[in-house]
């Protein structure tokens, strides 16, 4: 059930999120440069390239953490420059986000993480809420850890409590910042398999911003390959593994250093 | 001109903070308890502690003075004008602006750094509505009444020394209260109370949600958030006394 559909003018379209023409700088300095993407309903579009080189700063126009200097951001047909706090608040309902570093509220509880947006933006009573929050934290495999607080989990857990937060609501499009930067093999698999799950019970839009090869072959649809602000080239994974850019096959082989 | 620009958007903290009250009616009831407790009763105990030793060094300077001119009659009233309107305030400012501003910066640093603040952006809540609008509240209500309390206790220990060493009764005490001290004297002190909260709240705010950096940046902050406050709370004091006890 998606409490917060009516944010989108229309259901399905070809393009759920289209990005024109996308630039940003911070205090002078350059950090995305015409940026163009297209991700379809239900896709995972991975992008990846070297720290630094603009690539959380995509997702976070994406939800109005971050503004554009210029071009256009297009949410199923929905020009999203220049909302309003409050109409960006209604649209954030339908974008999950999770974090680098899972940023869950350190002074809550597991449960009240994941209720969090469910208090805030929904009339359910607590009963009601504590159903939704057990079956989210079951989604993710964390069934029982309600009464725990964050300090208490281990990065991993903390991600995946993030996810279930993100997914109170029934987005229809994540944002992932790095969901496997700093987790053993094991639990990126882990989390990999939590972002397809997300894609095909729940039919779930994604983003995911990663530098982490293994996972983003396992995961993406498409991918773009950012490298100082710019795309270089989207693809498949497997026309990027055949990618004739020499930039984007040192990056995918680890030969290149990061810029920082 | 960076001072201007700094005093620019901590009076834009203020009216934004406003306007989501005014225009939401957000208001996380349970975090307002929740930040009164913090602010008011935790605060309570080292507010009289200090309000208790200030008022017995002030009560026993005074009354030896007092004693050696046969004055003493008018002792209780000195002390109690003494403490409504300047000490009690000053006092009460310095030491939640030491407890409670720097805890307000270190936590919203702390949650800035750790990206809590996009998260609560990210979850269409806004920082200012569920982090600012509660603690600015608790400081604004709680900080007269904490007042309240510092001015009893600390005429109460004026009149304990006093009354060790020069063997004033109480109802002497009491009686020139009576005769000095006006409801205008209590009121402006208040008054002055209410302006320190408004100042220790906009600046450990402010503080909290500009930290540039990881834990050293929130230190930083902190200790800045704290220097401020105390500096404005001396500043404020100044022309609010100038202005409102004019006899």
């Amino acid at each position: 059930m998606h409490f917060f559909s009516f944010a989108f003018s229309k259901l399905g379209g070809d393009n759920l999120v289209r990005i024109e023409n996308l630039e940003k700088s911070f205090q002078g300095r350059v950090i995305l440069r015409q940026i163009n993407l297209e991700v379809q309903a239900g896709e995972i579009m991975v992008i990846m390239g070297p720290s630094g080189c603009g690539k959380s700063t995509i997702l976070r126009h994406l939800n109005g953490l971050l503004l554009s200097d210029g071009g256009q951001i297009y949410i199923d047909g929905r020009k999203i420059n220049n909302l309003a706090e409050e109409e960006w608040d209604t649209l954030r309902r339908d974008i999950g986000m999770v974090f680098q570093n899972a940023a869950l509220f350190d002074s809550l509880t597991i449960g009240e993480n994941v209720a969090f947006p469910l208090k805030y933006h929904s009339k359910l009573s607590p009963a009601e809420q504590m159903a939704i929050v057990q079956e989210k934290l079951n989604l993710v495999g964390l069934a029982g850890k309600e009464n725990l607080l964050p300090a208490q989990l281990s990065g991993g857990m903390q991600k995946r409590v993030s996810l279930a937060r993100a997914i109170a609501f029934n987005p229809r499009i994540i944002l992932y910042d790095e969901p496997t930067s700093g987790l053993d093999p094991v639990m990126s698999h882990i989390i990999d398999q939590l972002i397809l799950k997300m894609r095909n019970q729940l039919g779930v839009t994604s983003l995911v911003v990663t530098h982490d090869m293994t996972s983003a072959f396992r995961l993406a649809d498409k991918i773009a390959v950012l490298q100082q602000g710019e795309v270089l080239q989207i693809g498949t994974p497997e026309q990027i593994k055949n990618s004739a850019i020499p930039f984007v096959q040192q990056f995918i082989h680890g030969e290149i250093e990061e810029e920082g | 001109m960076k001072y201007l620009e700094t005093i620019g958007k901590i009076v834009l903290l203020l009216m934004q903070t406003i306007n989501i009250l005014y225009r939401r009616g957000v208001l996380d009831w349970k975090m307002l308890i929740n930040q009164m407790v913090e602010v008011g009763v935790n605060s309570l105990p080292i507010t009289l502690l200090i309000a208790l030793f200030t008022g017995i060094v002030i009560g026993l300077q005074t009354a030896l003075q007092f004693a050696r001119f046969g004055a003493l009659s008018m002792l209780g009233g000195v002390v109690a004008l003494t403490f409504a309107r300047e000490l009690a305030p000053v006092l009460t400012g310095v030491v939640v602006a030491g407890r409670v501003g720097s805890s307000f910066t270190a936590e919203i640093g702390s949650m800035k750094v750790t990206e809590q603040i996009d998260a609560l952006r990210a979850l269409a809540v806004h920082p200012l509505a569920y982090l600012v609008l509660p603690r600015l509240l608790s400081c604004l209500f709680m900080l007269p009444i904490l007042v309240l309390f510092a001015n009893i206790i600390g005429v109460m220990g004026g009149y304990w020394m006093s009354h060790i060493y020069t063997g004033i009764d109480f109802r002497t005490y009491v009686d020139s209260i009576a005769l000095l001290l006006t409801p205008g004297d209590i009121w402006g002190g208040l008054y002055k109370a209410f302006f320190f909260g408004l100042i220790i709240a906009l600046i450990g705010c402010y503080k909290g949600l500009n930290v540039q950096g990881g834990a050293s940046g929130v230190g930083r902050a902190t200790t800045q958030s704290v220097v401020v406050s105390i500096i404005l709370i001396f500043l404020a004091n100044c022309i609010f006394s100038a202005l409102l006890f004019q006899s």
